[in-house]
């Protein structure tokens, strides 16, 4: 394998793994209540956003980032106890605005709180690159990598182990028949947003070192999560792991061989030709309509 | 008397051709004339993605690409090629048409929030090959565009290409009420309601989908063109994915299946902007906190909601007189 092809698929990997986590939120949302969040990317904005205001203002870099974690959950708390919940029985379009307004909200807080410019966030073990085969990686990668790979099993634990986590799962296959068997469908629906903006916001706590974040960052890092979770099929955990990393390599493979001012347009003509030949994405099952 | 008043199509008729006639008259100078005809372009757009979204329930979160491959078709045409605005007009509608054909032919059959993402990915890569390609679009800082001149007639200034918008709105509004009630209109709104039942009824449920979706993409392109010849630049933000979204929060803010709800769902995107303009961060949060906060409240849309709330007592006294 020639190092400049491992280069790429190393930049690509670490990319991946952002847009996995940002498609994991979107997935758990979308299981637990059938909405498509259009505030996902928000999460992983605030995320960073907070995590580098904080440090800036003197907080230690590890708290600070567990802090931007937690204001981030409490917004997705928020969102679910006062935008979602009241508009239950909404037609799919207009939870689908809902959503736009509450990331206009967040990103105007935002913007007002903290103003239009980027923020950075240190490295968390330094910025020499190592090593590898030829090719470099950045040590903050490896971390991306880790966490990410560390919350896919932590997530797979969960849902797979726990008592609530499996309550989830029963909510997405069928409200009603969990709800009968006891499940707190409201708790699941609250525990999901809460998750998932965590989730989000551990992405952007992590990348922000490398890529840095302002107001408006979160617009194109959810479209491309939902690009990421679509491609796996919505609603799939190994859906949105596979789509996200897959999604990362095409584009940076397509930066580094074909056009780096095309690679936004990567994830959205990929897209266009899994639903055109699979439309119900890679993994996603083969959905049944009632008549 | 009162249901016939707000059944028929007459009365909205009137008060819209009204105040479009009255406005001019009314706007104090160049700066609301303007504001007027953007929301003209708006509420045409809305009608356009109306037809498709609320009355025949397919969703689209990439319509601006139509509007901006309009724009550009004619931009590109008249300033590198020297083509007669008029003929620039008609092929870029007919090359977006043939576009919206090929796309509508595949993804039409998605449902739900994959045809949401499949219609968002077509708006998005329209703008960045209009970003990319800047031999020919000027890149991101856009390109100007020359007047437009039909049978020796130029329209300039903002009060003559009023009426040149407000013509068309009008116009709009007439030929999709016309549509909307007619068999082919109907077929739409069967559809809607069951793809299966509407198919068992004897409709060809893709062809119409597919008619619905080139016309509401030819009509964007077509005022897409005009408003590029209006403003006189173009810019690739105008086929943006916030542009396809402000589409969307027109028609569902205002009314899915109504074409006055569009009409004033326009009129509230256009008029916003202009009262929270200069408040940064402030603007965007009164944005959101009213989207989601009429979809919660009012979630079939304002219009339909009002009407539906005028008509209940209404009738309920005419039935008390019949007796």
């Amino acid at each position: 394998m020639s190092s400049e092809l491992l280069q790429f698929i190393l930049s690509g990997v670490t990319l991946g793994a952002t847009y996995t986590l940002a498609a994991l939120g979107f997935s758990m949302i979308y299981n637990a209540s059938g909405v498509i969040n259009f505030a996902q990317g928000e999460f992983i904005m605030v995320g960073g956003m907070a995590a580098s205001f904080l440090t800036a203002a003197g907080v230690p870099l590890p708290l600070a980032c567990v802090l931007g974690v937690m204001v981030a959950g409490v917004i997705g708390w928020l969102i679910e106890r006062f935008a979602i919940a009241p508009a239950r029985d909404a037609e799919v379009a207009s939870i689908i605005i809902i959503t736009i307004g509450v990331s206009m909200i967040v990103r105007g807080f935002t913007e007002i709180l903290l103003g239009k410019g980027a923020y950075a966030l240190p490295h968390f073990s330094g910025e020499a690159p190592i090593a590898l085969a030829g090719a470099t990686i950045l040590p903050q990668s490896l971390w991306v990598l880790a966490v990410c790979a560390l919350i896919v099993a932590g997530l797979g634990l969960f849902f797979g182990r726990t008592r609530i986590g499996k309550g989830v799962l029963a909510t997405s296959y069928n409200r009603l028949a969990a709800q009968l068997v006891g499940v707190d469908v409201r708790k699941v629906l609250t525990l999901s947003f809460v998750l998932s903006a965590a989730i989000g916001a551990v992405g952007g706590v992590l990348v922000t070192p490398i890529a840095t974040v302002s107001f408006d960052t979160g617009v194109m890092l959810g479209l491309k999560g939902f690009v990421a979770a679509t491609l796996g099929g919505l609603g799939s955990g190994p859906g949105a792991v596979f789509g996200g990393l897959f999604l990362g390599l095409i584009e940076a493979l397509t930066a580094g061989y074909i056009s780096s001012s095309y690679k936004d347009a990567v994830p959205f003509v990929l897209v266009f030709i899994v639903l055109v030949l699979r439309p119900q994405g890679l993994l996603g099952a083969k959905p049944t309509d009632r008549i | 008397m009162t249901s016939l008043f707000l059944n028929s199509r007459w009365p909205g008729l009137a008060l819209l051709t009204v105040v479009v006639m009255a406005l001019p008259a009314i706007l104090p100078n160049a700066f609301y004339v303007d504001v007027a005809i953007r929301i003209a372009i708006l509420a045409i757009n809305g009608i356009a993605l109306n037809l498709l979204m609320g009355y025949t329930g397919q969703i689209s979160l990439g319509h601006a690409g139509f509007f901006g491959l309009g724009a550009y078709g004619s931009a590109v045409l008249t300033s590198h090629f020297g083509v007669p605005a008029l003929l620039a007009l008609l092929a870029s509608a007919a090359f977006t048409a043939v576009i919206a054909y090929g796309v509508g032919r595949v993804i039409l059959r998605l449902r739900g929030h994959y045809l949401a993402m499949a219609t968002l990915g077509l708006g998005i890569i329209v703008s960045i090959v209009l970003t990319n390609e800047a031999a020919w679009t000027g890149g991101p800082d856009g390109m100007a565009v020359d007047g437009f001149t039909l049978f020796g007639f130029t329209p300039s200034g903002e009060r003559q290409w009023y009426w040149v918008f407000a013509v068309l709105l009008v116009g709009t509004v007439v030929l999709a009420q016309n549509l909307i009630d007619s068999p082919a209109g109907r077929a739409l709104q069967a559809l809607h309601g069951s793809e299966t039942a509407a198919a068992v009824a004897g409709i060809s449920v893709r062809q119409r989908k597919i008619a619905v979706f080139v016309l509401s993409a030819t009509v964007s392109a077509v005022l897409g063109s005009l408003t590029a010849h209006y403003s006189g630049y173009v810019n690739p933000g105008l086929a943006g994915f916030l542009q396809s979204v402000e589409l969307v929060i027109i028609v569902v803010l205002g009314g899915m299946a109504s074409i006055y709800g569009s009409v004033f769902g326009a009129v509230i995107m256009g008029v916003l902007p202009q009262v929270l303009a200069g408040y940064e961060g402030w603007d965007s949060v009164a944005f959101g906190v009213i989207m989601a906060a009429a979809m919660i409240f009012l979630p079939r849309g304002v219009v339909p909601s009002l009407t539906a709330w005028l008509r209940s007592p209404n009738r309920r006294r005419g039935e008390g007189a019949a007796c």
